[in-house]
This record gives structure tokens, C-alpha cells and sequence, in this order.
């Protein structure tokens, strides 16, 4: 009998190309993503080096992070946006990308569109200028967030140097109580394993409570890997996989489409294969979870108080300060009640439709209180497409939610969304850093979807379950 | 061929406190750009506002330093090279901490910047030591695997690949990648999805 192997060790072994003499491994990468933001400086650097792109047919382009939200008519409003955004049209043009603008109905945050467009698929290995790209592994591709330079790799060979990670597999057992979402499961483990645990490790979840995930659930959950310091985290391909991408634009048809299912199938981590280390965490004990600080590990279940100094490890206390002064809480003080000042719906994390039809089914019970600021966005046009044809957009503006056009939005404030002063948001986004969404002042309390919309109703951090 | 970086030798800079993300090194705002030129200026923009020239960037004693001297998963977060290009030229040219971020180094790796690790108490002692003398010199040495400084040396941790690559000058990877030829695309031809999965 073969020993079984993993996913992991059967995709990194599929597209080796070569062992390279610093010890790294030469790994082709089967999909490459390209945003407007890491990308002209790499292509820059293919024309010194007068270099073409080797498989232009295997990278695909959007525009996400500095798009506004409220109209992506041309030229945009911001000068170095639009410069930008021209950039990327002449690259995807010379160098024949496809490139999915606002013209063509497909585009949308990069992580929402690989999925939607079915370009994503089980096995594969993925790369993208952006630490995010960790997201695609929840269809058991091995996807990787990369610099600059590395994206000129890609782009040069469709290849990168690699070294490669252990595997840490992370089992998640029992089920989740109601209210609780695949946004609190990722927050719940960062917190139980550190923002730094992960360095070294791709993550492999798995266990009953990731198995009845649905795709943009599990999709959630393998987005915010890197907040944990793994650059890759995936989930086993299953029939839940094969069935979100049965039909998609660029899933396989016909006889391909059987192949293609066997042999996913065949590259899902057999019984008993072995990894490096193994995390058990308990479904039930799992609650909705809320950041306090000023990274995602800082966080704690809606109705527990923030930790005292004498709760927290000798090492991590000059962080827990640091972290409580920026914000301007207090050591044990509740989570729950804190006013807010800005709520924002979307994200590469949590801006697709099951995320925008759970906080509209929050939304429907009132109003945005008064003096909350508020941003609905969908990841993608065709997200947007598909709410506003079940109405969600209706539900969330007949309570007062501002429905927007796609795009990364306050996630990171590369565009004209951005907080202001100390305004305090809670966010559906995945990292609380020190001014991340656009104020250097500005304080970020990550939570999901639908714990936004119960704090845009109540105006204040609320356990959503009693709005429920 | 990329140049050969065995060590770096120079003044070093004392930038303490753990989980330093990229975003702080780089506010996402001067990411709005199509070239990385200008960006030094730019580096840890906000926290020195917010610090009133009391950040040690800021600080007089340690200007013209070459080194960065960190805490713990120092460049976590985003995958920006914007980060160590813009620490790259505001003058760091090695990084020295007691965790990295694992984009960050690889972004640093491809850069030609080493970054290295130091026990606990070893990084605790050069901190101390660079904070109370920052005129001293510090060598980063790849070769000998060691920091040296005022108080002696020190054992350094450095992936075995990265330090490879930046002791044989082959950390611009795209030279090395394409030196695979045609072996790129025979491995191409026999993953399942790259031919179609047998469809005409």
C-alpha cells in the first residue's frame, strides 16, 4: 500500500518543474491574477529585461483597489487612479490579458471574480500580487500572494521559487451555533493561534464544521490564512466544490468536466495523510467574534470584555498597550456596546452574495441609527447584479445603507473611501491595522457581515443573535 | 546576474515593537503609483506623524543607518514590495529581527535585501547596545552566518535558500527560472488542467 499523502504534497510534487540549485523549488503556477496596483512595476521590469509573458493565456486582470464606489465612470476623479488603471489597459493590451474592466460585466475584487468566473479550480496552483490570494485555496488550489518581482517571475516564466512550508492541518469539530459565521471561525483561530503562528505553515482546514461550509463560507475562512501569518490555506475539494463550479464561464464542459472531477477527487488529502502539526479547535465554543486591537488576533466573543494586563503573556503585554492606547479602550472593558461611527459591508473576505443575503436579513429588522456612517459594496458586478435582482439592494437602502458599486472599497482605502479623524468602523474586512482604512487615526473593529449590520442598526457593537 | 551580497556593514537602527505590518511601513496611499521611485521618503509616514519626530526614523543618531533593527513578524500583513522598496531607499539595505513575515522576506530576498534572525536575548543585547552607542558598526555576515557588533558576535538565522541565493547573486529569480527552458512547458503539458483535461 502507497502511503497516503496530501493535497498539499500532491499539488507541490504535480508542478514541480525542477529542484533549483539554492534548494527552492521551480513550481509552475497554473493561475495568475493581476490587479492594478502590484502589477506595473513588474511589467516595467519584463521591458528592461525585454522579456514577454510566457502564458498570457493563463493570467487574467481586474481593476479593484483604487475603483471608486459611488461611479467608475472615466477618467477617474483621482489623477494617479486613473493613471493607473491606463497602465494596466496598455500591459493586458500589449501583452494580450485579458483584462475584466467595468465594460465587461465581470469585474470586481480579484478574489471574488477567480471564483465566480470558475478560472479557479481544485489542484491548481494559484499566485497573485496580493496577500489575500490565499482565499482560492478553498477549492483545494495551493495559491500563493506574492511581491512585485515575483509577479515579473510569473509573468516572465509562469514559474516561481519556491521554498516549500509545512503543512498544519486544523480541524475544526462539532458545528457551529447559530449566529455564528465562517468570519468568526477564522477570527476564533487566529486568535487561539497568534497572527505569527501560521509563519513557516500552509494551513489545512478541515473537520465537520468545514466540511458543511458552503464555497464563499470556506472561502472566508481560507482569505484570512495570511492574517495568521500562513501565506497558503486551503480546504479539501469535495462535491460542494464541483457543484459551485459546475456550469462557471471557465469550468471545464463535456467529457473534461468528468476528467476534471476525477482527478480533483484524486488529489484531495487521503485518510491518514501525514502533516507537521495538527490543531483540534472545538465548532461550539466558537463565538461571534469582534477585534479590539490593532491586529486580527486582538479580538474576543461579542459578549467578553476586553482582556486585563494580567490575562495577557509577559511578551505580548507591550502590544496589548500599544494596541488599547491606539484604540482608547480599556483594559476589561465589554466589547459589546462600543459606539460606532462607520459601517462597511464588502470585502475580498466578505463581499459576496451569502455575505450581502445575511446582513440584508439583519438589515430588514430597522434603521441605521442615526449618525452611522454606512457602505454596503459588493466584491463583484455580478454580485451586485445578483442582490439587486433578489432586491437586497432595496432592503439595505430602505434602511438607511448605502449600496455602492464593486470594488475593495474601506478595506484599505486606496480610494475615496476612508475614514475620517478617530472614527471608529465596524468593518467585514480583514485586517484592523493602524490606519488601514485610510485614516492614520482611524480605528477598525473587524467582525461579519451581518455583526455589521446589527452595529449600523443599534449604532454601537451588538451580539447579532439578539437581532436575529 | 544579480550582484553577490555576502555582508552588510554599517550603522544600525533601533525600531522596536512586535507585528510592524505593512501598512504601517507603507500607508496604502502612496501605493497609488506605476513606479516605486519616491517612495523612501514615504516610509513609515504616519507612525512618524503620530510620533512628533520621536520615531526612530526620525532620530538624528541613527540617520544614515543601513540596518533595521526589529521585533518580532516585523512586515506582516500586505504583500506590498512597496514595503522594503521604501525601506530600501530611505537607506536599509539588511533587516535584523527576531521574526519576519513570510511575503515580506521573500519580497526582501528578491530585492537582494537579507533580513536575519537573532535569539531573544542576542537581539535584546544589540538593541540595548545600538540604542546606547548607534555610532558603532554592524556587520551582517552571510558567509560567517553571524552579526557582529560592539559586544561580540553573534550566531544568525538565515533560511538556507535565501542565503544561497544571495551569496551566488541569483536572488532576481526570473534569470534562474528561465534558465529551465523547455522544461517549463513539458512540466505544463503533463498537469491535467493546462491540457484541457483532454478536451479537443
Amino acid at each position: 500500500m502507497p502511503s497516503p499523502r496530501s493535497l498539499f504534497d500532491k499539488v507541490w510534487e504535480t508542478h514541480s518543474v525542477r529542484e533549483l540549485p539554492d534548494g527552492q523549488t521551480q513550481l509552475f503556477i497554473g493561475l495568475h491574477l493581476v490587479h492594478e496596483v502590484t502589477s506595473p512595476q513588474a511589467f516595467a521590469m519584463l521591458e528592461e529585461m525585454k522579456l514577454g509573458v510566457r502564458y498570457p493565456q493563463r493570467t487574467f486582470a481586474t481593476i479593484d483597489h483604487i475603483i471608486p464606489t459611488d461611479s467608475q465612470l472615466r477618467p477617474l476623479a483621482d489623477d494617479l487612479a486613473e493613471e493607473m488603471m491606463v497602465a494596466l489597459e496598455r500591459n493586458c493590451r500589449e501583452h494580450d490579458i485579458t483584462l475584466f474592466d467595468s465594460a465587461s460585466g465581470r469585474q470586481g475584487v480579484v478574489h471574488v471574480i477567480g471564483p465566480e468566473l470558475g478560472l479557479t479550480q481544485p489542484a491548481m496552483t494559484v499566485a497573485c500580487g496580493d496577500s489575500h490570494t490565499s482565499t482560492h485555496g478553498a477549492f483545494g488550489a495551493i495559491a500563493f500572494g506574492i511581491g512585485t518581482s515575483q509577479v515579473r517571475d510569473v509573468l516572465a516564466t509562469q514559474c516561481l521559487a519556491m521554498e516549500k512550508p509545512k503543512l498544519r492541518r486544523i480541524e475544526v469539530s462539532g458545528k457551529l451555533e447559530g449566529g455564528v459565521y465562517a468570519k468568526d471561525v477564522i477570527l476564533h483561530i487566529i486568535r487561539q493561534l497568534g497572527v505569527k503562528g501560521g509563519v513557516g505553515f500552509a494551513y489545512e482546514y478541515a473537520g465537520p464544521v468545514i466540511e458543511a461550509m458552503t464555497m464563499e463560507e470556506r472561502l472566508t475562512v481560507c482569505n484570512m490564512s495570511i492574517e495568521g501569518g500562513a501565506r497558503v490555506g486551503y480546504i479539501n475539494p469535495d462535491e460542494v466544490a464541483f457543484d459551485y463550479l459546475r456550469g462557471r464561464e471557465y469550468a471545464p464542459t463535456g467529457e473534461a468536466w468528468d476528467t476534471a472531477v476525477d482527478w480533483w477527487r484524486s488529489m484531495a488529502s487521503e485518510p491518514g495523510a501525514p502533516c507537521d502539526d495538527l490543531v483540534t479547535i472545538a465548532g461550539e465554543n466558537i463565538p461571534p467574534t469582534v477585534t479590539w486591537g490593532i491586529h486580527p488576533g486582538q479580538s474576543a466573543g461579542v459578549n467578553e470584555p476586553i482582556p486585563n494586563l494580567s490575562d495577557v503573556p509577559d511578551a505580548d503585554r507591550p502590544a496589548f498597550a500599544e494596541a488599547l492606547e491606539f484604540m482608547g479602550f480599556r483594559p476589561g472593558q465589554p466589547i459589546a456596546g462600543t459606539k460606532i461611527d462607520v459601517a462597511f459591508i464588502g470585502s475580498c473576505t466578505n463581499g459576496r452574495i451569502s455575505d450581502l443575503r445575511e446582513a440584508a436579513r439583519v438589515a430588514k429588522t430597522g434603521k441605521v441609527a442615526d449618525g452611522v456612517r454606512t457602505l454596503v459594496v459588493p466584491g463583484s458586478q455580478s454580485v451586485a447584479r445578483e442582490a439587486e435582482a433578489e432586491g437586497l439592494d432595496q432592503v439595505f437602502r430602505a434602511a438607511g445603507f448605502d449600496w455602492r458599486e464593486p470594488g475593495c472599497s474601506m478595506c484599505l482605502a486606496m480610494n475615496p473611501d476612508k475614514l475620517q479623524g478617530r472614527e471608529v468602523s465596524a468593518s467585514s474586512s480583514n485586517r484592523n491595522f493602524k490606519g488601514r482604512q485610510g485614516s492614520p487615526t482611524g480605528r477598525t473593529l473587524l467582525m461579519s457581515p451581518a455583526m455589521v449590520a446589527a452595529a449600523a442598526l443599534r449604532g454601537e457593537v451588538t451580539d447579532v443573535r439578539e437581532v436575529l | 546576474m544579480a550582484s553577490i551580497v555576502e555582508r552588510v556593514e554599517g550603522r544600525a537602527c533601533v525600531l522596536r515593537g512586535s507585528d510592524i505590518d505593512t501598512d504601517r511601513i507603507i500607508p496604502a496611499r502612496f501605493l497609488r503609483c506605476v513606479t516605486f521611485d519616491g517612495l523612501g521618503e514615504h516610509a513609515f509616514e504616519d507612525d512618524r506623524e503620530q510620533a512628533k519626530g520621536d520615531h526612530p526614523l526620525d532620530d538624528e543618531r541613527f540617520a544614515g543607518a543601513s540596518i533595521l533593527v526589529v521585533g518580532e513578524n516585523f512586515g506582516c500583513g500586505s504583500s506590498r514590495e512597496h514595503a522594503p522598496q521604501s525601506l530600501q531607499r530611505f537607506g536599509f539595505q539588511a533587516f535584523v529581527g527576531a521574526s519576519f513575515a513570510e511575503i515580506f522576506a521573500g519580497n526582501c530576498t528578491a530585492l537582494g535585501l537579507p533580513c536575519i534572525t537573532l535569539e531573544p536575548n542576542d537581539l535584546e543585547a544589540l538593541m540595548d547596545s545600538v540604542t546606547l552607542d548607534p555610532s558603532q558598526q554592524v556587520v551582517v555576515d552571510l558567509v560567517a552566518r553571524n552579526l557582529t557588533y560592539k559586544g561580540g558576535s553573534l550566531p544568525a538565522g538565515v533560511r538556507d535558500g535565501t542565503r544561497k541565493a544571495l551569496l551566488e547573486g541569483t536572488w532576481n529569480a526570473t534569470r534562474v527560472l528561465l534558465e529551465a527552458g523547455d522544461s517549463i512547458d513539458t512540466r505544463a503539458a503533463t498537469i491535467p488542467y493546462v491540457a484541457g483535461f483532454g478536451a479537443a
